[in-house]
């Protein structure tokens, strides 16, 4: 936590043409060497190396089944059998136990959503503790989300789909952390909420916060991102800029096969 | 003599009333052990022994330091209720990630050897114990003649449970205790200490075992074996209402109480059998319990 201030990475650096996306920044914000993790005997990730620079966004692409939600659960420490190096801040992760990664700046939104069905709206609303500064209030949050003030008495689970999404993203914004891995927010949801999702992330954006998201929708990804990786197998096999998006189409339907 | 079904009213309300007493226990009793179910998946057998604890820690702190009753009711849930911290902490919490049934072994082995060693010392015997001086006598309530303590008891233990439920249902701690009963992962990666809260729990629930022994023990005497004896009604009251289901507990533990006053005023040869018939029933119409959450 004595780390010195982080340098931004170069303005410029996102036309870059830099296209091996393990090292493209000088100073990350998130910096992943060599992540291994099982789940049990079964190896599902073979050496990750990702790096995030504070204020990005950056989606993880790849077909089902390469190891997409497995980073983001290996990076957060909730599949404990890991090997490797994750540096939040220059702090080592790995290690760490689960309980205080949060604290070092980590916030998780799963896929599965997580909405609890014993505790209510609200009380879903502000479960995680507020582990910084600078998160978004509860009355912020209603601002953004209406949908969740008007039902806040309601069984979490009461809720539809996309305001369950609206619902485990709103949680972790009030807790102030840094870094918000998000796991395919857009799932199975309506066009119009994903359009509103991708108003929110941008809205993070804007206050700061970094972002890495595993996302299927092309379309919903390429809105957002400053930046790709591509995994297969477990491991990155790509990363490039989103202005280097519109040339790679191509290649990338294929490589995702869409 | 006004009769209901061929029964005196006065029989019928004396047995209904005994039923609610004992309704009492099986409430605190269920309550504790569906709240440690709940959060740690572990079936507490210990939760007898943890009673018996409660009533004799309260008689030795009489014997020993002169503490009365009511400091007997605060100290000895708090002496029990460390002590379940400091199991859970050293054992129980090395076994979570193993079959359930290695906690459900582990806590019925510290049952029989707690129970062992205080008959070893004590004889299988009980002890009396007195009944607090601004609790003794009784009040006539027009149908029957009733013990002020056992009138305490009834009111004491509802509002505990009241007071449990409520602290689950409505503060930020249940709201915890809440979610990590149902995604303790989750709950941790959001930066609450769930270790702390196992044990923390696993400690509350011993404490409100300590409790109905210390409640106890003017009412049914200080023995090893008390704890044994009621343990069994407490499984079936929780499977009555429902593993894990805390309001389930509470509820099903009362009306088992009555459910058994009842037999005993019409057909008192099934007093002893009648909750398990009930159990039996429920789990053939409603596996899950009166109250629980089908998965």
């Amino acid at each position: 936590m004595t780390e010195a201030p982080l340098a931004q990475p170069p303005s410029d650096f996102r036309h870059e043409p830099s296209s091996r996306g393990t090292q493209p920044i000088v100073q990350s914000l998130l910096k992943v060497r060599g992540l291994n993790a099982w789940y049990g005997e079964s190896h599902a990730l073979h050496g990750v190396d990702l790096d995030i620079a504070a204020g990005e966004t950056v989606t993880l692409l790849g077909r089902n089944g390469v190891g997409k939600t497995t980073t983001l659960r290996a990076i957060m420490g909730i599949l404990p059998k890991r090997t490797g190096s994750v540096r939040l801040n220059g702090r080592e992760m790995i290690g760490t136990p689960l309980h205080k990664v949060a604290a070092a700046g980590l916030g998780f939104v799963p896929e599965e959503r997580g909405i609890f069905a014993s505790l209510t709206v609200e009380e879903n609303l502000t479960l995680p503790p507020v582990v910084a500064k600078g998160g978004f209030t509860v009355e912020e949050l209603y601002a953004l989300f209406p949908n969740l003030k008007e039902r806040r008495r309601s069984a979490g689970t009461q809720l539809s789909g996309g305001e369950q999404q609206m619902l485990a993203i709103a949680r972790v914004l009030r807790t102030g952390v840094t870094l918000l891995l998000l796991d395919e927010p857009t799932e199975g949801l309506a066009p119009v909420i994903v359009d509103r999702i991708g108003e929110i992330i941008l809205e993070m954006k804007r206050r700061g916060m970094t972002v890495l998201l595993v996302e299927q929708n092309f379309r919903f990804a390429s809105r957002v991102a400053d930046r790709f990786y591509v995994m297969d197998h477990g491991q990155i096999v790509d990363g490039f800029a989103a202005a280097e998006l519109p040339g790679r189409m191509d290649r990338l339907k294929e490589a995702l096969g869409v | 003599m006004t009769m209901v079904f061929g029964v005196p009213v006065q029989a019928l309300l004396g047995q209904l009333l005994v039923g609610l007493i004992n309704g009492s226990f099986y409430a605190l009793l269920s309550l504790g052990l569906a709240i440690i179910f709940g959060l740690l998946r572990i079936i507490n057998f210990a939760h007898g022994a943890q009673y018996m604890l409660g009533a004799f820690v309260a008689y030795l702190l009489l014997a020993y330091a002169g503490i009365g009753y009511w400091g007997a009711l605060i100290l000895a849930p708090l002496i029990v209720g460390l002590a379940g911290a400091a199991i859970e902490r050293l054992a129980l919490s090395r076994l979570y990630d193993l079959d359930p049934l290695y906690g459900l072994l582990f806590t019925f082995g510290l049952a029989l050897a707690i129970e062992g060693s205080f008959r070893y010392v004590y004889g299988s015997a009980g002890q009396p114990y007195a009944v607090p001086q601004a609790l003794t006598g009784a009040r006539n309530l027009g149908f029957m003649v009733l013990p002020n303590y056992r009138g305490w008891v009834v009111v004491a233990s509802l509002a505990v449970c009241i007071a449990t439920w409520l602290a689950i249902e409505k503060t930020k701690f249940g709201a915890y205790l809440r979610a990590a009963t149902e995604n303790p992962t989750l709950v941790r990666a959001f930066g609450v200490n769930v270790p702390l809260l196992l044990t923390f729990t696993y400690g509350l629930g011993a404490a409100l075992a300590g409790l109905a022994g210390v409640m106890a023990a003017p009412i049914y005497q200080v023995s090893p074996l008390m704890g044994s004896n009621i343990i069994i009604v407490v499984f079936a009251v929780v499977v009555v209402g429902g593993m894990g289901s805390i309001l389930g507990a509470v509820v099903t533990g009362y009306m088992l109480g009555l459910c058994e006053g009842l037999t005993k005023v019409f057909y008192p040869e099934a007093s002893n059998i009648v909750i398990f018939v009930i159990m039996a029933i429920v789990l053939l119409i409603r596996p899950a319990g009166l109250f629980g959450r089908t998965a």
